[in-house]
């Protein structure tokens, strides 16, 4: 296998960030989705979940989209095979968010219960469905995937719905459900806050359990991303996820739910550091012969790599900057507003 | 009918359903700003009620903007593999580009903007408003030079089977980005200002929601007028580059066969078919000399015709030159309605005039089918390429998704945009026919006949008093 170039390194990592941004902002909307039919049951305590993530739900997204559009450009061939090979899977994660974008626009427009419970069921299905598909990806990702001598993917649909990677979705659909929960705790009051204290502590514990399911199971499954784990300094973030997932709970019995929410997110970004030192430098294995695509033999050119890297060092300060002065502006507790909002 | 053939239906019916939404939306947050400004400025009520309408029907328009360009960012990946492994390097950065330069700046403003009104000054609110909509502007740049690059490629080399980045300045501003940036941002500009138009006529033909519609309908009438002109002068500049880059599209755009010189502006009345080469020149009418001075601004100047081309490289006739001229006929339609429109509006007569309402509400949708024209003339005209003169579409297709998934995804999305396209006309319906909130203190949604109350707090002396418009006397 090749060395990474400095700037292949970089863009391992900055994609990386760009996917620790995404699990952990759209984590929270997402897993306000998962459990708003729960949490939420009459029509005021529904306005306020919708309201406690609407002003951001969308920027949340767009770190999606921003890691999809930086795969592509600086490892275009992963960015082709994952794609194309994982077809219906991602379809039906388009389909979802659509479904989860409109249901919140659409839901509060028309006062009939009907419309209402319609809308709160497609944004509850539009949130759950890709919390679990997205780990579904990673744990196929992790295992590997049949590869062509041409980098095309060989498996099929069904092949991807393996224990194992549905195991991952469990996983990653319990962390957003905690992350949810956090949130909630920072954004509600009475009785949608005490609910939303039971999911996360649901979701801490499945979390938790998840995470020992599929790291023993990885041994078996996917024993080559223990490689990494020979050195001492690789055992930094399972560490933090260790240290962080035992503060988490105790925070929340303190009532300091603004670091509980930061120990969560924290989770969040642990696990998906821990996956990323596990991979690095490969991207997408191949299970079986063909060739695993890593970020040395899919790389886009050095040029294309340093000016999207320009790119990024111009803007990305410029997002944080204002994503944080608007999160600011909206701290507090959810205020309904009969005219504006959801 | 095989995966390649629907995997281009469905980016056809993706793109061209996505892009209905933006072109509605890049216009209306220029319109939303001038209107948050002006309300900051002045301290009128109405323009808050105004701006505060506007905001609803752009934040409906953009939630489906958001929802179905998600799609376009990943269907590049699931459809069109192939093509994007050839061609990554260079044109996924303008798309890793819109998301951090463009896209993070609307929604983040956008949010700010719906849900901070109690919590924001009125200076960030007017702030707010502009951010969003250079975050659109911004959004149109970056891919519009990625489709730019796919119609005129420059800055790159083929090494090993891929496109790879030479001069990304180059590439950036390949000589198509700059005649389609002008021309599409002014063909939004203009899409949205007839809506706001014909809305605020409608409203003034049937006497409702007088006050905003009057501070509505001036504005909206500018900016149609200046955009519909504008729309012929970044037009030309289009045809001259399709002429100098892409002869072929061209030739097929004018229905070209021989190369000649002096070629005259003709309209068959027959539409011409693919089997140019035989068909007889039926009825038409001519004007000598006129297409070689559009182009080279020279009555002589030769054009290539597609006999110069093999078949196989030929464009779709018949669609890219119906949609041209239909394109070209609709630009002419609309600026003869605003010509009009912008010299009653000088003469004060224009509230008055109420076949020309008629007929502004009436043209509400023309640039919006405009906009779908241009879009096939230019797509439709690039065939057989994906890459102009490089890429073949049938040699970008995924290789591994069969065509039953494909079918199935298409299946899908047609559902949901069905049912999407729908309710949104069903929710925008349902807000104008609610109409901006009523003025503060006045007795019925309907016509508050004196001035509108002072909002709390503001002294009558920063109030223009609103008797100074003339008053309308239609409805
Ligand atoms: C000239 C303008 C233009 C064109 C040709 C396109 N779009 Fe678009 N797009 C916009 C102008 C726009 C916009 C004005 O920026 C939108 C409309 C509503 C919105 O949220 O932003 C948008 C939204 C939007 C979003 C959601 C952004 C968000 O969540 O905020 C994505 C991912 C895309 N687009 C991607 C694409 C792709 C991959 C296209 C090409 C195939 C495309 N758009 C054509
Ligand atoms: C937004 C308005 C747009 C509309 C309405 C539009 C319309 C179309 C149409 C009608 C086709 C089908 C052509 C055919 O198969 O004969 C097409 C194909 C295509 N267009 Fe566009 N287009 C738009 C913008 C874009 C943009 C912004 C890009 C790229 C950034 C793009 C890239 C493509 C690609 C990749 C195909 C598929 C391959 C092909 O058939 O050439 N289009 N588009
Ligand atoms: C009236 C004279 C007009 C002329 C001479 C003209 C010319 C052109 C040409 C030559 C193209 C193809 C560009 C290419 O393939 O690179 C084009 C595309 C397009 N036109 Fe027009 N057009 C006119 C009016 C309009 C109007 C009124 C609208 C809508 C309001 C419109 C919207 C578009 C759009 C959205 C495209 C696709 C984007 C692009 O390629 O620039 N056009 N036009």
């Amino acid at each position: 296998m090749a060395e990474n170039t400095f700037l292949q390194g970089t863009w391992f990592l900055l994609f990386g960030v760009l996917l620790v941004g995404y699990a952990i902002l759209d984590g929270f909307d997402l897993g306000v989705g998962m459990q708003h039919l729960y949490t939420a049951r009459t029509d005021r305590e529904r306005r306020t979940l919708l309201n406690a993530i609407g002003p951001v739900w969308d920027g949340n997204e767009v770190w999606l989209i921003t890691a999809g559009g930086a795969l592509f450009a600086a490892f275009p061939r992963v960015y082709a095979t994952v794609f194309s090979g994982f077809y219906l899977a991602l379809m039906l994660v388009l389909a979802a968010l659509i479904l989860r974008a409109v249901s919140l626009e659409f839901r509060s427009k028309e006062p009939g219960r009907g419309w209402r419970t319609t809308w709160d069921a497609a944004f509850s299905i539009g949130s759950i469905l890709p919390a679990i598909l997205f780990g579904v990806a990673i744990g196929n990702v992790m295992r590997g995937v049949p590869l062509t001598a041409d980098a095309e993917y060989a498996g099929d649909f069904l092949g991807l719905l393996s224990p194992f990677a549905i195991a991952v979705g469990l996983l990653s659909a319990s962390m957003f459900l905690m992350q949810g929960g956090a949130w909630l705790q920072l954004k509600t009051e009475g009785v949608i806050r005490d609910r939303a204290r039971r999911v996360a502590v649901v979701g801490w514990v499945a979390t938790l359990v998840m995470w020992v399911v599929v790291t023993a199971w990885s041994r078996v499954e996917a024993p080559g991303l223990w490689d990494a784990y020979g050195s001492i300094l690789a055992w930094v973030a399972p560490a933090a996820f260790v240290v962080l997932a035992v503060a988490f709970p105790l925070l929340l019995r303190v009532h300091r739910e603004g670091w509980a929410f930061l120990a969560s997110s924290g989770i969040v970004a642990a696990l998906v550091g821990t996956l990323g030192i596990a991979l690095y430098p490969v991207l997408l294995p191949a299970r079986g012969s063909g060739e695993s695509l890593t970020a040395n033999n899919t790389a886009s050119s050095d040029l294309t790599l340093t000016v999207m890297l320009i790119i990024a060092v111009i803007g990305m300060p410029l997002v944080l900057t204002y994503t944080t002065w608007v999160y600011r502006t909206f701290r507090g507790k959810v205020v309904l507003d009969e005219e504006h909002g959801y | 009918m095989d995966a390649e053939q629907l995997a281009r239906i469905q980016f056809a019916l993706t793109v061209g359903f996505h892009f209905f939404f933006p072109s509605i939306t890049i216009g209306l947050a220029g319109l939303i700003a001038v209107l948050e400004t002006l309300r900051h400025r002045t301290k009128r009520e109405v323009y808050d009620r105004a701006a505060v309408f506007w905001t609803r029907i752009f934040a409906l328009t953009f939630a489906i903007g958001v929802a179905t360009g998600i799609v376009m960012e990943f269907q590049f990946g699931t459809n069109w593999a192939s093509y994007s492994a050839f061609v990554g390097d260079i044109f996924g950065s303008p798309l890793a580009a819109e998301g951090i330069l463009a896209f993070f700046l609307e929604s983040v403003f956008l949010g700010l903007l719906l849900f901070g009104r109690n919590r924001i000054s009125s200076r960030v609110r007017t702030f707010a408003a502009w951010m969003v909509f250079v975050g659109t502007l911004l959004s149109a740049v970056w891919i519009l030079i990625a489709n730019s690059w796919m119609q005129t490629p420059a800055g790159y080399e083929v090494i090993d089977g891929q496109a790879r980045l030479t001069d990304f300045f180059a590439a950036a501003l390949n000589p198509s980005t700059i005649p389609r940036y002008l021309h599409t941002v002014s063909s939004a500009l203009t899409a949205s200002s007839f809506v706001m138009l014909g809305v605020s006529a409608w409203y003034v033909l049937k006497g409702k929601h007088l006050d905003v519609a009057k501070v509505c309908l001036p504005i909206a009438l500018v900016a149609a007028f200046v955009g519909s002109g504008l729309m012929f002068v970044t037009g030309d500049m289009s045809s001259v580059q399709v002429a100098n880059t892409q002869p072929a599209k061209f030739a097929g755009i004018n229905a070209l066969y021989e190369t000649r010189s002096g070629v005259p502006l003709t309209i068959p009345l027959i539409p011409p078919t693919q089997d140019l080469a035989n068909q007889e020149p039926g009825p038409r009418i001519e004007i000598g000399g006129l297409l070689s001075f559009l182009t080279y601004r020279d009555p002589n100047a030769s054009i290539t015709g597609l006999a110069e081309f093999p078949v196989e490289d030929w464009p779709p006739i018949t669609i890219t030159w119906g949609a041209y001229h239909l394109m070209v006929l609709l630009g002419t339609a609309m600026l003869l309605v605003m010509v009009f429109g912008a010299w009653f509006l000088w003469r004060g007569s224009v509230w008055r005039r109420k076949t020309w309402l008629k007929l502004a509400v009436l043209a509400t949708p023309l640039p919006l089918i405009a906009i779908m024209l241009g879009w096939t003339t230019a797509e439709v005209g690039r065939q057989p390429w994906i890459v102009y003169d490089l890429m073949r579409t049938s040699d970008g297709v995924s290789v591994v998704v069969p065509a039953e998934q494909v079918a199935l995804s298409l299946g899908l999305l047609v559902a949901m945009y069905v049912l999407l396209g729908g309710l949104w006309l069903y929710l925008v319906r349902k807000e104008l026919g609610h109409g901006p909130a009523p003025a503060p203190g006045a007795a019925t949604a309907a016509e508050p006949a004196a001035p509108a109350g002072l909002p709390p707090g503001e002294t009558p002396g920063e109030t223009p008093p609103q008797a100074a418009q003339p008053a309308p006397s239609a409805g």
